[in-house]
């Protein structure tokens, strides 16, 4: 994250500013409301022409923040300013005009793509409702994902899942947007086909100079996509830096965990490697009090328990970690 | 693992076909393989390679719409492609178990959890007591590293983490410390941190009943943690086969080497990752010959790719399904140099 650098948010085309997402539950019976809360206080920032990679398990928080970024979710606090300009308190009908700006793919091309639209429709549809549409674009946008542009009469439904991705991520660039944000783009795709979409990707960053936010939990593509890289825990930034310092030297005992659970494709020394962990996300109904991790962590203290902690420089320039023992004896 | 124990589990020529609308559709396409006592075969291959298909019709689990024309799956003694449904029910639970990728699927979300792993054994023990059942139960539980076991035998389904669900299939399918295994994609749907605690408890109970395991997956990092061999499956039929040492450092089939290849390792932030040409084949629209013939890079036009399907015999090793077996490791060695071949050591992370 840049953010802290001088002159940051000029050079970012997204800060989210101690974003707190709080949903109300509703009330049963008598018993007082309860609320959770799904983003406590993030910050992040996207530096324009550049990847962040966001990584974290289920239930983390991702994606509450990607919503609450395309104004699908409203902000309990904090800020959200994109190219410059704070959206958060915007209204709809203001928040239209600044879409073009900020695009989405989701996770399974299946079910984000109308099964009953052509490809040619269904990548002209932003065009339409923008009234920026031609057929020519259209063809433009399909060939630049590598989908031969004289398919555009088949519907979505037939494709492989590997094409249907491009397919989304054509219709994502239409309006020309300056951030997009891929919401594990390439889970749902076999192995052969992902390295296909990720390479797209990355081709289609260097000529359109695109900036991305991209969220995944399989962190080899993650560390093949990204700048700047962001973990996330129960709701919380825990550790952010650049890719080398998140996968060179990791501070968070968390990001540790995360990297040493990667399954590592090479069968030598596989015993040695065998690390696992116990327990699981704390229930979002009832956090701890203190650090969120610290029931799984092999480190904690009595402080962990007592007050959570600030997120934090460790080691090098810009690497921060949210931990009180980081950078100690482990 | 040792190859001189009598097979458990023999597949040879295996063919199933679907009925569509558009005629019979081979998902499976002249399969073998072969599963040892206590070993652990990892099945690798992308999605609809017939991975899935081959274990459901082991496990005489095949739907309606799907059947076996060819082949033979030898199970000990016992060809199980023709054993009548009450004999092959016997087996199933008994000595065959399967889990599957969502784990809230395969359980019955209006009955408590304890129930469920009840029945599995009830099934198959009638006459056990009530008391007995509840303390295997929780005794299975606690095994599989379910906190606070006791508790958690009257909870429901929903109640439980995808993790927890997994564990308690994990439970259900081992009650009876079955000689095979099969596991589909496992733990596809489920968090890093979580992978590994459900891949440890799986080789802790195997430990403990001496199952052997065929292991489902398309992770070539989950095949490179766990597996003993190894088999590659592409368009219905087995491309590769070995050691997981043979497989990851002397690969003889260019589909499992363009598969390592095009692997994202933590080194190359930004470069182009390698990327097997094209998609793989409709099950209807398969091509003539090897089935890879039109993505692959070393058959270079060469007419007996297109004409004569290659089977694994046909190597010299006997390990790989192409008629060029000899040529892949010189042509890998040059095209991709970077993936290391050759059992050295390699330095720990």
């Amino acid at each position: 994250m840049s953010a802290g650098q001088p002159g940051a948010t000029a050079g970012n085309v997204l800060s989210v500013e101690n974003l707190k997402i709080v949903y109300k539950m509703p009330r049963r019976g008598r018993s007082k409301q309860e609320s959770l809360t799904a983003v406590n206080g993030v910050s992040l920032s996207v530096p324009r022409g550049q990847t962040v990679g966001l990584v974290g398990e289920s239930g983390c928080g991702k994606t509450t923040l990607v919503r609450a970024i395309l104004r699908l979710e409203v902000a309990s606090e904090g800020r959200i300013v994109l190219d410059g300009e704070d959206i958060t308190g915007l209204s709809n009908r203001q928040m239209r005009r600044r879409r073009p700006k900020v695009q989405v793919v989701f996770q399974d091309p299946y079910s984000s793509l109308d099964p009953r639209m052509t490809v040619h429709e269904i990548v002209a549809e932003p065009l339409r409702v923008h009234r920026r549409y031609s057929a020519h674009r259209v063809d433009e946008l399909l060939d630049s994902v590598g989908v031969n542009p004289d398919v555009g009469k088949r519907r979505a439904a037939t494709f492989s899942g590997g094409q249907q991705q491009r397919i989304a991520i054509a219709r994502a660039l239409a309006l020309r947007p300056q951030l997009l944000i891929l919401d594990e783009p390439v889970s749902a795709l076999d192995v052969s086909i992902r390295a296909q979409v990720v390479n797209v990707l990355a081709q289609l960053q260097r000529e359109l100079a695109l900036s991305y936010l991209f969220i995944a939990h399989d962190l080899s593509v993650v560390h093949h996509m990204s700048q700047h890289v962001a973990v996330m825990y129960f709701g919380k930034i825990v550790e952010s830096g650049t890719c080398e310092q998140i996968f060179g030297s990791p501070q968070h005992p968390y990001t540790k965990l995360l990297l040493s659970s990667i399954p590592v494709p090479d069968p030598d020394g596989r015993e040695a490697r065998r690390a696992v962990s116990h327990g699981e996300m704390p229930d979002p109904m009832r956090p701890p009090a203190g650090c969120a991790f610290r029931r799984r962590c092999p480190y904690a203290q009595e402080v962990c328990g007592a007050q959570a902690p600030p997120l934090e420089e460790h080691g090098d320039s810009g690497h921060l970690a949210a931990c009180w023992v980081a950078g100690g004896a482990h | 693992m040792s190859n001189h124990s009598e097979p458990l589990l023999c597949v040879s020529d295996l063919v199933v076909e679907f009925d569509t609308p558009a005629g019979p559709a081979r998902a499976v396409d002249g399969m073998a393989l072969t599963v040892h006592p206590h070993e652990l075969l990892c099945i690798v291959g992308e999605s609809g390679s017939g991975k899935s298909v081959t274990m459901l019709a082991t496990m005489g689990l095949l739907p309606a719409t799907a059947r076996i024309t060819a082949g033979q799956i030898r199970y000990k003694n016992r060809e199980l492609s023709s054993l009548p449904a009450g004999e092959m029910r016997r087996l199933r639970g008994r000595e065959l178990a399967m889990i599957f990728q969502d784990p809230m699927t395969s359980l019955n979300p209006t009955i408590r959890i304890g129930k469920q792993v009840g029945e599995i054994i009830t099934l198959h023990e009638p006459k056990a007591s009530k008391a007995d059942v509840k303390r295997r139960v929780i005794d299975l539980l606690s095994q599989v590293n379910i906190p606070r076991p006791e508790y958690r035998y009257s909870a429901f389904p929903h109640q439980f983490s995808g993790g927890m669900r997994q564990r308690a299939m994990i439970a259900m399918a081992m009650a009876h410390a079955p000689a095979l295994l099969i596991a589909d994609e496992p733990t596809t749907a489920l968090d890093v941190t979580i992978q590994a605690q459900i891949l440890e408890v799986l080789r802790q109970m195997r430990e403990r009943t001496g199952s052997a395991m065929v292991l489902i997956t398309h992770d070539l990092g989950v095949v490179a943690e766990t597996a003993d061999r190894v088999v590659v499956m592409y368009s219905g039929r087995a491309m590769e086969t070995g050691t997981v040492q043979e497989i990851f450092h002397d690969p003889q089939h260019p589909y499992t080497i363009g598969l390592l290849a095009g692997l994202l390792d933590m080194s190359g932030t930004g470069k182009t990752a390698y990327t097997i040409p094209g998609q793989p084949p409709a099950l209807t629209r398969r091509p003539s010959g090897c089935p890879f013939h039109p993505r692959c890079a070393l058959h270079q036009g060469r007419d007996i790719c297109r004409t004569t399907t290659p089977v694994l015999a046909d190597s010299p090793s006997g390990r790989a399904a192409c008629h060029f077996a000899n040529e892949t490791a010189a042509w890998a060695a040059e095209k991709f140099p970077h993936i290391r071949r050759g059992p050295s050591g390699r330095a720990s992370q």
